[in-house]
């Protein structure tokens, strides 16, 4: 097992889906020759040729549009939106076409694909480099949505998210792309879709969490454990279809939650986890739910660092509930 | 690169005379087939209006005037081929081999539906023909069509995509990144505008500036044709032209089928709040099923009342099929939850699960729709 970043775990994925499977075809804004602007696919073009690994014109929504035509006849498309803060133009396919093509043909046509994208802040992008847009998709049934925040689930969920029969959004969390290490397996496997990881076992209070926001309920965890708070950590991984299960179960365990999100905070993926605990587990709750998120504001830039949630506020919010 | 097809606009005039322009090489018996297929296009859409109005289906978006646009440039496809629809197009995938009974499930959107019922009327497929249906959304399947062209291209497969919509379509994104891309990747398919004056109550005067409809493949570098849309042979012609050019590897063409929606937009829309009635007048003489009928009467290919007598074994066989329909069982309600993925999430069930709880208990709930095993 070599030790890689989540960015090389990503291109790893890939490299060993395309070897597999003639079928796949990586394509979107420079992710030819320059291997795309965070060199996810560096050096695809170089190993699978340009027919395989391509750059199109510059238009999301034909992007999508023309992954989901060729999903429809027997390519298995992976399209990169360059920064998911570019997605919108493609929303209408996504959510109008890809998401319902199952559901409106009763089955006869389907479009399975990926759509590969980097999400969130921390490398100073401003509005447009740095969203978090994952709740506009959970709110579509139909799609997939998945957030790996470690190399070795980047690798594992990608290949299970080409494998899958529907249409997929990877959303990578580029503020770790190079600030986290793993062992990553060289062969191929998968991480089943639609389970969570349980980050760190812990007695006092559960956190939930996915991609970026990780590494910093980890580092709160850490600082909690300090001053004598078992924390127990769950990276969600994929969030929809989530495994409300497996998030039940980790909210009655302590009874005491709070949800890590760097989105915007209403109708956001916190309020869901919030509102699933408060459905199938009110009764073993000890104290309110919690939640910390990015702000109900467009993302900043120069403030990025106080938009997003950091270890102080997640703290903040485990000592509230553990002395409620 | 070319940017003008030598298509001819008209090869049968609307008295039914030949132009003297080369005509398609078809056989008198695939020229009675034509007219057969255009015919059924108009008896099944006002034998499905009767049924609109008769409260039996919601929904019509009749095809009265454009028979020709779409049999005639559906007609010269391989079976191998694919058919993009845009909207009115139904009567194509008849043709190339959507049963009859299908059809008609799909305007009653009832159990027999391929669709299971989950799209409003008139919103067809036919996988067995290459049909997907359109979505409702304008212009997506644009790119869908481009992009399955280029899958076709990669696997050497034998398939030209073809590409229907309507006039108002080249306004959107779809038509923009779909011209784009399939002219960059010399995609085999081909872009048929079906223009027939209108997008609901808009005139297609007010979709574009451009000085000519064909104009609008220079900029992308797609050859463009116009033809007219109510003459079925010219409408052949054109299509073979293009479908041609996309076989021998040299991209996409757009065809900007020049046509005449007759009626309103759908069963829904009144025309006479935003149209001149004296601006269809001169649409009536063009007919296409008139002209092409009388083409056929001059050439003796159909005999002097045979036409009535095609259009009465067409409304039996309709009605017949609709019989049938109106047997169909009620729809299972799984339905509900199936097909959003290949297989039902358990949150779904779940859902589903407290759904049917609701319904047992007031009695609705047939054998089949109970609870999923959790």
């Amino acid at each position: 097992m070599a030790i890689q970043t989540l960015i090389g775990a990503v291109n790893d994925g890939l490299r060993t889906a395309m070897r597999a499977d003639e079928s796949v075809l990586m394509f979107g804004e420079d992710v030819g020759l320059k291997g795309g602007v965070f060199l996810a696919t560096g050096g695809l073009q170089e190993e699978f040729g340009k027919e395989r690994c391509f750059d199109t014109p510059l238009s999301e929504d034909g992007i999508i549009g023309a992954a989901i035509g060729m999903a429809m006849n027997g390519m298995k498309p992976i399209a990169e939106i360059q920064f998911q803060d570019f997605i919108f133009p493609a929303f209408d396919q996504i959510v109008s076409e890809a998401a319902k093509l199952r559901y409106r043909s009763g089955g006869q046509y389907t479009a399975p694909m990926v759509i590969r994208t980097p999400y969130g802040g921390g490398i100073r992008g401003g509005l447009y480099h740095s969203q978090s847009g994952e709740a506009y998709f959970c709110h579509t049934p139909g799609m997939k949505v998945v957030i790996p925040s470690t190399p070795y689930d980047a690798k594992g969920l990608l290949l299970a998210s080409i494998a899958d029969p529907d249409p997929v959004l990877f959303m990578e969390p580029k503020a770790l792309y190079r600030s986290v290490k793993g062992e990553v397996p060289e062969d191929y496997y998968t991480v089943d879709l639609s389970t969570t990881r349980t980050v760190l076992e812990g007695e006092d209070v559960t956190v939930f969490c996915y991609g970026a926001m990780v590494p910093v309920v980890e580092k709160a965890a850490a600082q909690a454990a300090e001053k004598g708070i078992s924390v127990h950590v769950v990276d969600l991984r994929t969030l929809l279809p989530l495994d409300e299960d497996g998030v039940i179960e980790a909210a009655k365990k302590t009874g005491r939650v709070v949800t890590v999100t760097e989105a915007p905070r209403f109708c956001g993926y916190a309020g869901e986890i919030s509102a699933i605990v408060a459905e199938n587990a009110i009764e073993y709750m000890e104290a309110p739910v919690l939640r910390v998120t990015g702000f109900d504001t467009p993302f900043p830039n120069t403030l990025e660092h106080h938009y997003l949630p950091d270890a102080r506020r997640v703290i903040d919010a485990i000592e509230k509930v553990y002395s409620f | 690169m070319t940017t003008k097809l030598d298509i001819p606009f008209q090869l049968v005039d609307p008295l039914g005379e030949a132009t003297g322009a080369e005509l398609p090489k078809l056989s008198n018996d695939e020229l009675r087939e034509l007219f057969v297929h255009m015919q059924r296009v108009r008896t099944v859409d006002a034998r499905m209006l009767k049924l609109q109005r008769a409260g039996r289906v919601g929904f019509v978006g009749a095809t009265v005037g454009q028979e020709a646009s779409m049999i005639g440039t559906a007609a010269p496809l391989r079976d191998s081929d694919w058919l993009w629809s845009g909207l009115r197009e139904g009567g194509a995938a008849l043709m190339r081999g959507l049963p009859l009974g299908e059809y008609i499930a799909q305007m009653y959107c009832n159990a027999f539906d391929t669709a299971k019922g989950r799209q409003m009327c008139n919103h067809f497929q036919h996988k067995g023909s290459n049909y997907p249906s359109w979505s409702s959304v304008i212009g997506t399947q644009i790119p869908h069509g481009v992009g399955a062209a280029f899958a076709a291209k990669k696997q050497g497969k034998d398939e030209v995509h073809t590409i229907y919509f309507g006039d108002g379509a080249t306004s959107s994104n779809g038509f923009h990144s779909g011209m784009t891309f399939a002219a960059v990747w010399k995609a085999p398919c081909v872009f048929v505008c079906i223009h027939n004056g209108w997008a609901i109550s808009v005139p297609s005067a007010a979709q574009t500036a451009a000085r000519k409809w064909t104009d609008k493949g220079i900029a992308y570098g797609v050859p463009a044709a116009e033809v007219d849309g109510n003459d079925v042979l010219a409408c052949y012609g054109a299509m073979e032209a293009a479908l041609e050019r996309a076989r021998a590897g040299e991209g996409p063409t757009l065809l900007i089928v020049k046509t005449y929606r007759m009626m309103g937009h759908s069963s829904s829309d009144d025309p006479s709040v935003y149209r001149d009635e004296e601006e269809v007048a001169p649409w009536k003489e063009r007919d296409p099923v008139e002209r092409f009928a009388k083409f056929l009467e001059g050439r003796g290919i159909l005999a002097p009342g045979e036409a009535a007598g095609i259009e009465k074994e067409i409304t039996q066989e309709t009605d017949s099929e609709i019989h049938k329909q109106e047997a169909a069982p009620g729809m299972p309600l799984r339905s509900l939850v199936e097909d959003v993925y290949s297989e039902v999430p358990r949150h779904l069930m779940t859902q589903y699960n407290s759904f049917i709880e609701t319904v047992e208990r007031h009695g609705e709930a047939q054998k089949g729709d109970g609870a999923f095993p959790l």
